[in-house]
């Protein structure tokens, strides 16, 4: 198996294209993703019946074939962007879900009933002093699930939307490893470089933790 | 939908669908075979790494990034190249599961040992015992929950992940998967999909056992008071 690294400034512009497709599947479903595991976490957090339910649901979820999903959700939305988005969506939540709600456990008890004492209402509290004293937890769980994402969204390629994964059909058909060589490549400096922007946006939200250390 | 239900409930309780050389049975006992074999040669080369790091305490850096990457790496991708260039074999299938499986353990497994009281293990090196002693008798059975967390998550990833055994033309139950999605059969497809998510969660709770098995001489810290 040879690859021919010629290729790779031939298809500057095809590669850019992907990659920036790549990103407009992924971001949106971790971006969904918080917007749905975040107020069931909170719910979960809560009313401790509810807890084993969602969390029992979210890992149950999480042993679904990707592939399935993606297909599943076809009849219901047909061969959009909006497919490939909710199936990856699905599949942020188990550790979206997870991560928040160990977070908001980690939150001292004292802090929440500090709070409380200096006259702030439940929501206040919530938005003020839990979230942001579990953020650190809650921004794993973010880095975990868009690592994953990156990853899962070349299975998309299957009804279309695979971004760089489209690569690897195309390589297949053809019989010619360089394109599934570039999308491996492309696909894990993606992943990586994505993960170094969550950290850096977690330094510079969370400036308590910096000054301690 | 309600539809589509009956007609999944058809599809799994029909005794066609579930006899011959392409019927259920067979399915789920390739998919069985390539998921137990590939986390087994995962556990077998993870396992001693991730030991081996936690024990001696070098390389932790390697086994946090490893997870990382395993999880960035695109298993599609993975398998597209190994067909490549290995041509129709079951290469493409087991490279790609164990690389995904042997980054699950090794990080669950370093995890594990890393989180062993330091205090235990000097307590175990002061009685006299030598350092295979403390390994095999003190670290592994208390890094023991952990490494038993990494293998049950590598497990239920394999089994997700065999579905695409039938991508390179083998069976397992991927097979409905794909060849549901080449037919538009939604029943199929969705057949093949709870079949996977029901061994997945059977081979779970399954290993979950085991480990209960393994701690039932295990005081509970309750009662050892």
């Amino acid at each position: 198996m040879t690859v021919d690294w010629g290729w790779f400034p031939d298809h500057r512009d095809d590669l850019t294209t992907l990659t920036l497709d790549h990103l407009s599947t992924a971001v949106p479903a971790v971006l969904f993703g918080l917007l749905i595991a975040v107020p069931l976490a909170v719910v979960a957090h809560r009313v401790r019946p509810l807890r084993g339910v969602l969390l029992g649901l979210s890992n149950v979820l999480f042993t679904i074939p990707s592939i399935a999903i993606f297909v599943l959700l076809l009849p219901i939305t047909g061969l959009t962007r909006t497919t490939a988005i909710t199936g990856l969506t699905i599949y942020t939540l188990t550790v979206l879900l997870r991560n928040t709600v160990e977070g908001l456990d980690s939150v001292p008890a004292k802090a929440r009933e500090a709070s409380m004492a200096m006259g702030a209402r439940p929501l206040r509290t919530l938005l003020t002093v839990e979230l942001p004293l579990a953020f650190p937890v809650i921004m794993a769980g973010v880095r975990v699930s868009t690592v994953m994402a990156i990853s899962l969204v070349s299975v998309a390629s299957y009804i279309g939307y695979g971004g760089l994964g489209q690569l690897f059909t195309d390589g297949f058909q053809r019989d010619y490893p360089t394109p599934v060589v570039a999308g491996v490549i492309l696909s894990l400096l993606l992943a990586l470089v994505a993960d170094a922007v969550l950290v850096a946006i977690q330094w510079l939200c969370t400036p308590w933790l910096r000054r301690r250390a | 939908m309600i539809e589509l239900l009956q007609n999944l409930g058809r599809w799994l309780t029909s005794g066609a669908q579930w006899s011959g050389p392409d019927g259920i049975a067979t399915r789920l006992l390739e998919h069985l075979q390539y998921s137990l074999l590939a986390t087994l040669v995962a556990a077998f080369i993870a396992l001693p790494v991730g030991l081996l790091i936690g024990h001696t305490g070098r390389g932790a850096f390697l086994a946090i990034n490893l997870s990382g990457f395993g999880r960035a790496l695109p298993t599609v991708g993975l398998v597209t190249l190994v067909f490549l260039a290995s041509g129709l074999s079951m290469w493409p299938v087991y490279v790609s599961l164990v690389a995904l499986a042997v980054p699950v353990i090794v990080t669950n497994t370093y995890a594990g040992m890393a989180a062993v009281d330091p205090e235990v293990r000097d307590a175990a090196r002061g009685q006299g015992m030598r350092r295979h002693q403390v390994l095999l008798q003190v670290e592994i059975p208390l890094a023991l929950p952990l490494i038993m967390t990494g293998l049950r998550l590598a497990c239920t990833q394999v089994v997700a992940t065999a579905t695409i055994a039938a991508y390179v033309s083998f069976g397992g139950l991927g097979r409905y998967v794909f060849d549901g999605l080449a037919q538009r059969d939604l029943v199929q497809v969705l057949g093949g999909a709870v079949l996977v998510a029901i061994l997945a969660i059977a081979l779970d709770l399954a290993l979950a056992s085991v480990q209960r098995l393994l701690f039932r001489h295990r005081p509970r810290p309750s009662r050892a008071a």
